[in-house]
């Protein structure tokens, strides 16, 4: 077992210095958020009304509804960041010398899927500790007991991304990840708009919110951060975890690869 | 003692495409074994098999008596590889790629500070150990890579064609340390398409289009003539089918 561990700590290890190394990709993952809450939510504040629901128990601002879903889209945006990563790991060849190594595959692929939600979190925080700054303040043990949700969230959104990853063959094709997977989870779901909004301007579209895993994610987070458990946000994003990291399992299968070059 | 490596009727193929055809050999306990191909003969493939990064369901494939299907990690543990791209991390130092392999392996701390120290010895690698890998030319690149595959005290040493894209020299040295290395009494299976690389005294499997063609010492193989004529004349238009 100390083998298995070690293993994971390198790994981890090895990801968080890749992170700090690309400082492009840490500012950016910074700027991202901090763009939708300084600019997208103070011209929506006056636009929105948002009534009292679960978890707030008083009027928000809209800036203090978007940080679960900002939360949210760092560590979409990560998943789909290891993914692309991966790919690329791939074609340079260094995704074989983890694959050939003694130890279980699904261990060595959950490794991966760790290491990208410890980065992820790292984002999260400094995030939180940004807004905090432009005075979006929320209770102190919020912070705390989001760690557990962000935990979550991030293994189910990096599962998705490690899923992506044994499909995509080349990294040119990853564009079409950023159409056909960032954009439509994160607009269809309740980080930017409470499902009820969504409700006011099409039934269809509210039930498809519904049915997206990232909404699920995103009322983890939030309900976390007011110190509160959603149970059936819990069900969905352990569910869509498992399911997402089979299919990646399926996806790293070595009996669906196909052969390289002499 | 079982062989280092065997392989027993393994084939493989994608619809059409028949990548090898009922392919069987064996590298002994401390021999280097010459896997001499042309381009497309199946080498990498086979390289992909032996490494589980490929399966197959016809055939069988031993490595120090483990058989690769049944009981992969214990196969995987036995055997050090080379790949033929490089599979560095160039942002990191010597060390610490060789800390990551070994972790890999399940090996931490003391254990595997003594071992990296070993390796890196042996291909005189050691005073390097604190450069960043993108510091290294291309020559001692694949020597890190050598190094590092040691690390876990393997039975075999898979290399897959580990001289791409090296200059003359560095070639040279390269294969001779990988010699060196089999004299020691570890088997290695070096796969390549040059026979320059291919000592008299070293065993070599001819492939060719997915077949062995071949299997003997290489100073039997070569006869009056030569390595490189008799493997031309082999591989020829039609040679192999």
């Amino acid at each position: 077992m100390n083998g298995w561990l070690s293993a994971l700590r390198a790994i981890v290890a090895r990801e968080a210095l890749r992170f700090l190394h690309q400082r492009g990709r840490f500012l950016s993952a910074l700027v991202r958020p901090l763009v939708w809450l300084v600019v997208f939510a103070a011209g929506f504040r006056a636009a929105l009304g948002l009534s009292i629901i679960p978890p707030y128990q008083t009027y928000i601002t809209y800036e203090v509804y978007i940080v679960p879903g900002l939360c949210g889209m760092i560590q979409l945006f990560n998943g789909m960041q290891s993914s692309l990563s991966l790919v690329y790991d791939r074609e340079m060849g260094s995704m074989r010398l983890l694959m050939t190594s003694p130890l279980p595959r699904w261990w060595l692929l959950f490794c991966k899927l760790t290491a990208g939600v410890a980065v992820s979190i790292l984002q999260v925080y400094a995030f939180l500790a940004i807004a905090a700054g432009f005075g979006i303040v929320l209770p102190l043990a919020g912070y705390l007991w989001a760690f557990p949700a962000l935990v979550l969230s991030g293994l189910m959104l990096g599962a998705l991304g490690l899923f992506i990853s044994s499909t995509v063959r080349q990294l040119e094709n990853f564009a079409g990840v950023m159409n056909f997977v960032i954009f439509p989870m994160f607009f269809l779901s309740t980080a930017l708009y409470p499902l009820w909004k969504m409700a006011e301007s099409s039934r269809l579209l509210r039930d498809i919110c519904a049915l997206n895993p990232f909404t699920h994610a995103v009322e983890l987070i939030r309900f976390a951060l007011y110190q509160s458990l959603n149970g059936w946000a819990l069900f969905w994003v352990a569910s869509g975890f498992l399911v997402f990291f089979l299919l990646a399992l399926w996806g790293y299968d070595p009996a669906r690869s196909r052969p390289g070059r002499d | 003692m079982a062989e280092a490596l065997r392989l027993e009727h393994v084939s493989l193929s994608y619809g059409a495409r028949q990548a090898l055809d009922d392919v069987s050999f064996s590298v002994a306990p401390g021999r280097f074994c010459a896997l001499l191909g042309p381009n497309g003969a199946g080498k990498s493939t086979l390289f992909g098999l032996m490494t589980r990064l490929l399966v197959t369901r016809s055939g069988r494939i031993e490595i120090a008596g483990h058989d690769v299907a049944r009981a992969p990690r214990k196969a995987l543990a036995r055997i050090g590889v080379v790949f033929q791209q490089p599979t560095l991390d160039l942002d990191l130092t010597v060390a610490r790629n060789m800390r990551y392999f070994a972790a890999l392996h399940g090996l931490s701390g003391r254990a595997a500070a003594i071992r990296i120290d070993a390796a890196l010895d042996r291909l005189a690698m050691r005073e390097r150990a604190g450069e960043k890998a993108r510091a290294l030319n291309g020559g001692h690149r694949r020597r890190m890579e050598i190094a590092r595959a040691l690390v876990h005290e393997p039975d075999l040493l898979l290399l897959d064609e580990p001289t791409v894209g090296l200059d003359a020299m560095s070639r040279k040295a390269i294969t001779a340390h990988v010699h060196d290395l089999a004299e020691d009494g570890l088997s290695v299976l070096w796969a390549t398409h040059l026979v320059d690389e291919i000592g008299p005294g070293d065993d070599v499997v001819v492939l060719h289009r997915g077949r062995v063609l071949r299997q003997a010492l290489a100073s039997d193989i070569a006869g009056p003539a030569g390595l490189a004529e008799a493997f031309l004349e082999m591989t020829a238009e039609g040679g192999g089918a």
